[in-house]
């Protein structure tokens, strides 16, 4: 099967692939950009691992096929710290150890992030909702809960 | 540092300082185990059974060889021709048959084939030339028709000597213990008790799927990189399974994406060494979660008789258990440490449990946190709480009367050195969540959880450097933020900051053997073994500084991270910091380092007391976890924060094996639930906040006295939650999952 040049925008910078039409957009940050942030804990949607920001949207990109980024603004785990400087939430998650063994936290940073540019205050319902596309196995949620709703909490108050 | 000058008065153990490995876990730089590729990588994929008990009639691989992008096939043929040997006795002949099936396919799921080729999509497209003709056999995948006399024999000749005769084929090992004399206890009873309970298999769960990487020449020598709790077993294994020498194989382990005692064997490894010795390329093996699910953990599921007596003050007389696990369609299934771990926190004159490990069509049963003991908590906490319920007595104070102490005789054999449980008991009677008002339509639930702990094969190696700071290598892999730990508590013995010590997952090369990341024992023996090599580390440094001051060495001592002069006889010099002392350690005898291997024997048990309120929905049959509070014994917490962690994961799993969480077989023995839509884990909408006490008892076989904290949190919460459940809806739980279709049934019948 042919492949398919696609263009698009990861974490600022331009990209270009070639991909074939049955490979996720998943694969194509992992295998042909190196980017390995994202992970595959599921490939169907399920678990969140794999969650990126597609035109500022929440997407799994298991689920999204590669040839679909074309001209699309892209954000992974590795683009959420501003050059060394670490996002509030990646800092409150390290203080926090709202992480055990690391593999969820890329994806839920993302999807975190995604929910605190939405809603600067949520609730905690409104933040465990939001994250449960996202599953841990090693927290029981309590610690990640805490972390983001301190860095919202934080965030307001810089602003 | 003798064991009886056990510290405990510390200046890093026991804060709370950021994981090293932090900043790589929250940027995505963190390397999991299909974070990698080589060059020149070729990618595998297996063909598995989709049968659940089938004769091999044929393989036929010629399409998928002749097949352009095709480099390799692998079946039976190219593995090592390992011996059979009964029970776990030949181990690695189990292995061997779980990683690729030889005459029959033994599950849905089970390896018969595997394929290297350019890309992973070409890998998974060539699976479909594989032809492969099965004769279909009947199956069984419930552990009470496997032990039934018309139940299909799964292998014959399984079985090891402990089985008395008479069993069927399928019951594989066999238990028995406890002491006194029970059909006396139960005659002195003013209740008995009896009844019967049902657990289903559940997963791991973890969530990164096994992963590796595989180079193996046709000269015998390897390199291995796989995400595991053990790269030492993955090494022996892989040797013996692919007949190379062990040392001629070098495994790196990857960071670990969760393992929770899954990832304490083999899966995919050997099949990437296998067919990379085929097709002299390097081969990435990664599975599907689907994989995941069909082949590799899952938890054994049981069925269990439950007999207990009590007296009116609330003294238990008697208890008797029964405990029969399926493993799967290998040995291995823990009803041993079921029936030893059902009534250990309880201080018993008459006590007897009997465990089965039964083979079923089922995947090969891997570790689950505390392997065995969360099934049999929950029956035997069910009796007592309903004990406490018609004798109309307070399930704390009950448990109080019974519980376990320093010098008790154990259920299972052993007399208890200083232990926890009381402390536990009390701290959960003094807790506001005890007496907190419940709301109409909840009930409260408590139960007490019992784990062996472990110690295990340990080596440790730590050495200086010239400005001062360390390299600590250890070789457990660090799941949970074990890494911090370690910096903790060699800081603690060097006196040096916490943040100058860099510690290191080594691979099997670099460091003497060391047990898997299982039994709680990293932060206990990999501990231990740190601490000692510091403190050989620290004896070194202070000979370097006696030399220099002209003194015997006995004659300094090491205080603050200074050698220092041991008392005013010895001289009066100023102390010498360790940083001026390696500074000129080329020139003064040479690099220093401190090393300890050992199988260190005191691991000290665990206990720990849960407490939980659930809601039920009675037209729903949907229950919600409202209040959660874990107390347990630590011994000593180094890392407070990663304690927590541990308590609330343990009791989170609990909670999805409880409610949630089972392995569905249709009729025609085939998984039905292998994807995360449809084995459902808790999500973050399903939990409340999870409180957590850390009662510290130390452990006497540890410097500082540490009991490990990992496994024991999940063996209380089936059972607290089921007394919960069973209060609020007015019913006795008897089967896990309480899942809405079952509670709906139960509250049914319950009219």
């Amino acid at each position: 099967m042919s492949k398919f040049h696609v263009s698009t925008n990861v974490n600022g910078d331009s990209v270009e692939y070639l991909c074939d039409p049955r490979e996720t957009l998943l694969d194509c940050l992992r295998d042909k950009l190196n980017l390995t942030g994202a992970k595959e804990g599921c490939g169907t949607g399920d678990c969140g691992a794999c969650s990126v920001s597609v035109d500022g949207r929440l997407v799994c990109s298991c689920l999204m096929l590669g040839v679909e980024a074309e001209g699309k603004q892209i954000e992974t785990v590795e683009g959420i710290a501003d050059g060394d400087v670490l996002h509030p939430l990646q800092q409150k998650f390290i203080e926090h150890a709202a992480l055990q063994c690391g593999i969820c936290t890329p994806g839920i940073l993302v999807a975190a992030k995604s929910l605190l540019e939405k809603n600067p205050n949520p609730t905690e319902e409104e933040a465990r909702y939001w994250l449960a596309g996202n599953l841990c196995r090693c927290t029981g949620y309590d610690k990640i809960i805490r972390a983001v709703m301190e860095t919202a909490e934080e965030l307001r108050e810089a602003s | 540092m003798a064991l009886d000058d056990r510290k405990s008065e510390f200046s890093f153990v026991g804060t709370r300082p950021n994981r090293p490995d932090g900043l790589d876990k929250v940027t995505g730089r963190a390397k999991f185990g299909a974070d990698i590729s080589a060059p020149g990588m070729l990618h595998g994929a297996i063909l598995r059974s989709p049968h659940a008990h089938a004769r091999i009639v044929k393989i036929d691989t010629s399409k998928a060889e002749a097949h352009k992008d095709v480099k390799a096939v692998v079946t039976r043929a190219d593995f090592a021709d390992v011996p059979f040997k009964p029970g776990l006795e030949g181990e690695f002949w189990n292995v061997l048959e779980n990683v690729m099936a030889g005459e029959k396919a033994l599950y849905d799921g089970h390896a018969v084939a595997a394929i290297a080729a350019t890309s992973a999509l070409a890998a998974r497209d060539a699976l479909k030339l594989i032809e492969v003709e099965y004769e279909v056999l009947p199956h069984v995948t419930d552990v009470d028709k496997a032990m039934a006399s018309d139940a299909p024999v799964i292998r014959e000749g399984a079985a090891d000597y402990s089985v008395p005769a008479g069993m069927h084929p399928n019951v594989v090992r066999y238990h028995e213990s406890g002491h006194g004399d029970v059909e006396a206890g139960f005659a002195e009873a003013d209740l008995v008790i009896e009844d019967s309970f049902v657990t289903e298999a559940t997963h791991q769960g973890y969530i990164e799927p096994h992963a590796c990487l595989g180079m193996l020449g046709n000269d015998g020598k390897g390199e291995l990189w796989c995400t595991t709790q053990g790269h030492w077993i993955a090494q022996k294994t892989c040797a013996a399974l692919l007949g190379i020498e062990t040392s001629q194989l070098r495994v790196t382990a990857s960071e670990i994406g969760g393992g929770f005692g899954g990832k304490t064997t083999v899966f995919i490894e050997p099949v990437a060494l296998a067919l990379s010795r085929k097709a002299n390329r390097p081969v990435k093996l990664v599975m599907t979660r689907s994989e995941v699910f069909r082949a590799t953990g899952p938890t054994s599921s049981a069925s269990m008789d439950i007999k207990i007596g009590m007296k009116k003050d609330g003294t238990i007389s008697a208890a008797q258990g029964v405990f029969r696990l399926q493993g799967g369609a290998f040995p291995g299934a823990p009803g041993d440490m079921t029936a030893m771990c059902a009534f250990a926190p309880y201080n018993l004159t008459n006590v007897k449990q009997i465990g089965y490990d039964v083979m079923a069509n089922r995947p090969k049963q891997a570790a689950y946190r505390a392997p065995g003991a969360p099934m049999g908590a929950f029956a035997v906490e069910s009796v007592i709480d309903e004990l406490c319920k018609k004798l109309d007595l307070d399930p704390v104070d009950v448990r109080l009367k019974n519980a376990a102490h320093e010098g008790t005789k154990a259920s299972y054999g052993p007399r208890y050195e200083r232990i926890g449980l009381v402390e536990t008991l009390e701290a959960a009677k003094a807790h506001p969540h005890y007496s907190a008002p419940l709301k109409p339509g909840q009930g409260r639930g408590i139960s007490c959880g019992f784990w062996f702990n472990h110690g295990g094969e340990t080596s440790v190696s730590l050495s200086l450097s010239e400005d001062g700071s360390a390299q600590l290598m250890v070789g457990t892999p660090d799941i949970g933020g074990s890494r911090a730990s370690m910096a903790l508590m060699a800081a603690e013995v060097l006196g040096i900051p916490y943040e100058n010590i860099r510690v290191t997952i080594a691979d099997t090369a670099t460091l003497g053997y060391n047990d898997v990341s299982h039994g709680s024992r990293v932060t206990y023996a990999s501990g231990l073994a740190t601490i000692k090599a510091a403190n050989h580390a620290v004896e070194k440094l202070c000979e370097r500084a006696a030399a220099s001051w002209g003194i015997p060495t006995d004659a300094v001592k090491w205080e603050n991270g200074c050698a220092v002069p041991s008392g005013p006889n010895a001289g009066d010099f100023d102390p010498r910091p360790l940083a001026d002392i390696t500074t000129h350690m080329g020139s003064t005898g040479g690099p220093i380092s401190g090393h300890f291997e050992a199988t260190p024997e005191g691991a000290g048990v665990s206990f720990g007391t849960h407490i939980v309120d659930a809601e039920v929905d009675p037209e729903t049959g949907k229950t919600a976890i409202t209040r959660y509070t874990v107390i347990q014994d630590a011994g000593k917490a180094i890392h407070p924060t990663y304690v927590e962690g541990q308590y609330q994961g343990g009791a989170a799993q609990g909670i999805g094996w409880a409610l949630n969480e089972e392995y569905i077989y249709g009729e025609d023995g085939r998984l039905q639930n292998s994807i995360f839509l449809d084995y459902r884990i808790p999500v973050a909408s399903d939990l409340p906040m999870i409180d957590t006490v850390i009662v510290e008892v130390p452990n006497p076989g540890h410097p500082f006295g540490v009991r490990g904290v990992g496994e024991t949190g999940i063996v209380p919460p089936l059972a607290a939650i089921a007394n919960a459940v069973s209060h609020a809806a007015g019913v006795r739980m008897r089967q896990l999952p309480m899942s809405p279709p079952r509670i709906l049934a139960a509250l049914k019948d319950n009219g």
